[in-house]
């Protein structure tokens, strides 16, 4: 029930500058997604929201009101960690009683939530037992259970699902996006898996070495990545980059790699003219680099095919131009062999323009 | 589940003094320093400022339940001078030197030994360290005893089998007295090596010595080049401890032959308390355990640089 | 098969053998000679290494003709005393030093390891002095007010080595929760902590056992003496020794260290490895 601001957000740990002029507001009832590298500075800033970590400079504000030196109780937050942090000498209903009993709240408005909550995960009948008695799933559950009994402000989740197998893994995030739209509550969910950002959050937040890259919703980030870190860190397998030369000849604008020339489209050929210089890097995703029959001229790349990766509903395909290496992605029924040259066909209206200073996207 | 509701933070029942008390402690500064008030001030009191003041006495004449004047290095003078105090000092460092040898070699010898898989560990591993369970002075009066010269059972054993044709004299004849000694305080020290040692081997992983066999190393280069090197730092800091102890070692001493045949099993310790506590000379007393200082200082320094480096 | 018999014979059991029997013979002359008559033990004609007539005579004139119940009631009190005294100190210090983490602890922790390292033989002559000054001469509260200086060295550094094995988050939780620092510590650490608050209480109940010199420096009474100090100063007068009582009392008074560490070995072992892999 709360809005969440970070404003001008720094943290330092001596030499380290973990997290650098970030700012972000979150909206109430939103579940925002923190995704990066490992190192980003994701947990940090998390743990600045819970008031865990003091702050450098800046401030954070939960429902307009500054917390910077409120201490973590007083924040009214729930926060899941990533080796659950249950309490090994309480039951799993104590466990989840344990912020309750200190808040005061009477015993019979305890019992009536801590059942809610476990009925909500389904862990009704593990609630006498230790933590140590229970699976690797059943404690994650347990984690989530503790935070929601106190119907906190927000959620903070930090990389809750990594200890998981991959099955249970996403299971649980559908679980706990079913459990915010129940919920209703604000949600800030730190990970590094950017499968798990794109499916669960209405909001994703890319960082890297504690700058904000971008903020929107998955498929903004997907389709329009604001430079070539974005680009390349959403969507698995990731982004193909290459380096090229532009060229304005007869007939319009052209792209001039070592292996091939390609023919850019006249709208985007529009914005590129502002563009000064003459070298970009331009990216392409795997899935826009179809196989076509037969060479067309300044349509098509010949490519040396070197590794097939049947997944079943698709192939990928391992390519070499000259010496770049892409990755397309290719039908099941596909003719390629290792070794043998193939055609690609880049969809070239979803190719993506950087710059080659800063890496910024062109447009 | 209604989600609307807010839970109110709710104070505790007694606002006022408690809260505020308790909101004192949620600083790190005031809490940590009233957490480790208790520990810091009994150590002041009864490590540090003794420390400074054995010093200090050591360059007085107090003599015991007085006040005494400073007389600057007399007490170290008439110490240096003494052919007694070189001879202590002669064997302070025999012992030390011989004892912490011999413990760290058979100590060794028997982790390596226990560091291998067999019925009843445990107990063997319980059994081994009851030497250094049970009070030294008790175990003291026991060597005492089997160091009887008449009625000591080693003795018998070794004229029964008729490797002697007299009895020994362990504790009357000077250089049998310094060897028997030396003798307990290495069997009371084993079992410290022996377990500090057996978990840091315990700590080596298999692996590095499957990989070095594959490697072609044979038994003593195994030893020589993975578990020497490994165990290295704790074998520092275990060896050190040892050495402290040992060389300001007392009760064994004082219990077993207090410091005779003719002074010549006394060490810094045990003289320092013959001439402090019965003798009445505290400033003489304090000045020779001033000489344990150097060896304290070095056991120091030594810990703090492994440590150092295991960080 | 039997080739590797023979080896592992050489190499393990031979060793282990000799080994154990050095460690343990003490222990069984010990023993033997509690049980023995005078006339039995001065006997040179007689097998030493056994009992011809077991007797308990020396356990009567023990409790009889001395203090020695005394004696152990001093030992138990002064033990228990000091590593309650020493385990609460410690347990406070310990956390303060592994987790709040304020400015100085690091110095701090170093500090107080290090005062291990300094031996009572450096100590006891100034210590005597502030004894005195402090009016506990010939007291039994001088050595529970003394004993904690190499009890809370080591018990610190234990129990930091536990605090460091639990996970931060957890505390973390707690106080997410809403829990002060005062009820983290009281309600998670501490019962965390529980096995090694155990190990660090049977070391400091042990060592205080152990303790010779300052109780012989500091405590002349008679009735006031602990066991080790006891049995030597009042069992042996010039050239008479009573070896038969001073074997039985020497067996008595190790049955106590004997007992706790026989309980808690597992617990004894962790601690002393734990604190010098520290
Ligand atoms: N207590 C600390 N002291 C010093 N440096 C720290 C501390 N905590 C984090 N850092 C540093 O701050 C940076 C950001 O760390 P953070 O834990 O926020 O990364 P993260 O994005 O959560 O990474 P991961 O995915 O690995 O969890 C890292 O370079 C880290 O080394
Ligand atoms: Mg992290």
């Amino acid at each position: 029930m709360a809005k969440v601001v970070m404003e001008k957000l720094n943290k330092h740990f001596g030499e380290v500058k973990a997290v650098r002029d970030f700012d972000l507001e979150i909206p109430d009832k939103e579940f925002v997604v923190l995704v990066g590298p490992s190192g980003c500075g994701k947990t940090t800033t998390l743990r600045m929201v819970a008031g865990l970590e003091d702050i450098t400079s800046g401030n954070i504000y939960i429902d307009d009101k500054v917390v910077n030196q409120l201490p973590p109780k007083d924040r009214d937050i729930a926060m899941v960690f990533q080796n659950y942090a249950l309490y090994p000498h309480m039951t799993v209903y104590q466990n989840m009683a344990f912020g309750l009993t200190l808040r005061k709240f009477p015993k019979a408005e305890i019992k009536q939530r801590v059942k809610e909550a476990a009925e909500i995960l389904n862990i009704g009948e593990l609630l006498e037992r230790k933590p140590k008695a229970l699976s690797g799933g059943q404690r994650q559950r347990v984690a989530v259970g503790r935070a929601i009994v106190r119907k906190p402000k927000v959620f903070l989740f930090d990389e809750p699902l990594s200890n998981l197998d991959a099955k249970l893994r996403v299971q649980m995030r559908v679980e706990l996006k079913k459990l915010h739209d129940r919920l209703q509550t604000t949600i800030i969910y730190v990970t590094h898996d950017q499968v798990e950002a794109m499916t669960m959050g209405d909001c994703i937040v890319v960082m890297k070495d504690g700058l904000k890259q971008q903020v929107g919703a998955p498929l903004e980030l997907y389709f329009r990545p604001a430079n070539k870190f974005v680009a390349g860190f959403i969507g698995s397998p990731a982004m193909n980059f290459m380096e090229g030369e532009l060229l304005s000849e007869q007939g319009g604008l052209f792209l001039q790699t070592m292996g091939f020339k390609l023919k850019i489209p006249e709208d985007k050929a529009a914005k590129l003219k502002s563009y000064p210089e003459k070298r970009v890097i331009f990216g392409i995703r795997p899935e826009d680099l179809p196989e076509a029959p037969a060479a067309i001229p300044n349509e098509t790349i010949e490519v040396v095919v070197e590794v097939l990766e049947p997944l079943g509903s698709e192939v990928y395909l391992d390519v070499k131009v000259g010496e770049t290496s892409l990755i397309a992605r290719a039908e099941p029924t596909t003719k390629a062999k290792p070794h043998f040259k193939l055609y690609l066909q880049p969809v070239l209206e979803n190719m993506r323009f950087f710059s080659i200073r800063d890496e910024k996207a062109l447009f | 589940m209604r989600i609307s509701e807010n839970i109110a933070i709710q104070p505790g029942k007694r606002p006022g003094r408690r809260w505020r008390w308790s909101g004192l402690l949620e600083d790190r500064t005031v809490m940590g320093m009233a957490f480790v008030a208790p520990a810091v001030g009994l150590l002041l009191l009864f490590l540090a400022y003794p420390l400074i003041l054995g010093i200090w006495l050591g360059f007085t004449d107090t003599v015991v339940g007085g006040t005494g004047e400073f007389i600057g290095l007399a007490n170290y003078i008439s110490l240096l001078n003494d052919a007694l105090f070189w001879k202590v000092t002669y064997y302070t460092f025999l012992y030390t030197g011989a004892a912490v040898f011999f413990k760290l070699l058979l100590g060794f010898a028997l982790a390596i030994v226990l560091n291998r898989e067999f019925r009843a560990k445990g107990f063997v591993r319980a059994i081994v360290l009851l030497p250094w369970i049970i009070p030294t002075v008790l175990s003291a009066i026991c060597f005492w005893w089997l160091y009887d010269t008449t009625f000591s059972g080693i003795t018998w054993v070794l004229m029964k089998i008729g490797l002697i044709g007299h009895k020994i004299d362990y504790l009357g004849d000077p250089t049998n007295a310094r060897i028997a000694l030396i003798v307990a305080n290495v069997w009371r020290g084993i079992p410290f090596f022996t377990i500090g040692l057996l978990a840091g081997l315990q700590t080596i992983n298999p692996s590095l010595y499957e990989a070095a066999s594959i490697d072609g190393a044979g038994g003593w280069h195994r030893f020589r080049h993975v578990t020497l090197p490994l165990i290295s730092p704790l074998l520092a800091v275990v060896t050190t401890f040892s050495t402290i102890w040992t060389f300001a070692d007392f009760q064994l001493i004082w219990v077993i032959t207090r410091g005779g045949p003719a002074n010549a099993t006394h060490l810094y310790g045990t003289l320092s308390f013959q001439r402090a506590i019965p003798g009445g000379q505290f400033g003489e007393g304090a000045a020779i355990s001033a000489f344990i200082l150097p060896v304290l200082m070095i056991s120091v320094w030594v810990c703090y640089k492994y440590m150092r480096r295991e960080e | 098969m039997s080739e590797k018999f023979v080896e592992r014979m050489i190499k393990f059991y031979l060793p282990l053998f000799i080994f154990l029997f050095f460690l343990l013979f003490p222990f069984y002359w010990m023993f033997i000679t509690a049980f023995k008559s005078d006339a039995e033990l001065y006997n040179l004609k007689l097998n030493p290494f056994f009992i011809h007539e077991p007797t308990f005579k020396n356990i009567l004139m023990l409790f009889k003709e001395t203090l020695f119940n005394r004696w152990m009631f001093n030992t138990f009190f002064v033990a228990i005393l000091a590593t309650i005294l020493s385990l609460s100190a410690s347990l406070l210090a310990a956390y303060a030093i592994q987790r709040v983490r304020f400015r100085g602890s690091g110095p701090i922790g170093i500090s107080i390891f290090f005062g291990y390292l300094v031996p009572p033989t450096i100590l006891f002559i100034p210590l005597a002095a502030i004894i005195f000054q402090l009016k506990i001469w010939d007291s039994l509260w001088s050595l529970v007010l003394i004993y904690p200086t190499f009890l809370i060295p080591f018990c610190t550094w234990l129990l930091m080595g536990y605090f460091k094995s639990i996970p931060k988050e957890m505390e973390e939780c707690a106080m997410i929760d809403g829990a002060s620092r005062l009820r983290v510590f009281w309600q998670i650490v501490v019962p965390l902590a529980l096995p090694g608050i155990l190990s660090a209480g049977i070391f400091a109940f042990t060592l205080s056992w152990n303790e010779y010199l300052y109780a012989l420096t500091f405590i002349s009474t008679t009735t006031l003496k602990t066991a080790p100090v006891g049995l030597i100063t009042e069992l042996v007068r010039g050239d008479v020794y009573h070896w038969g009582p001073l074997m039985t009392g020497a067996l008595l008074a190790s049955v106590p260290v004997a007992l706790v560490y026989s309980f808690f070995v597992e617990h004894y072992v962790a601690g002393m490895t734990g604190a010098l892999k520290e």
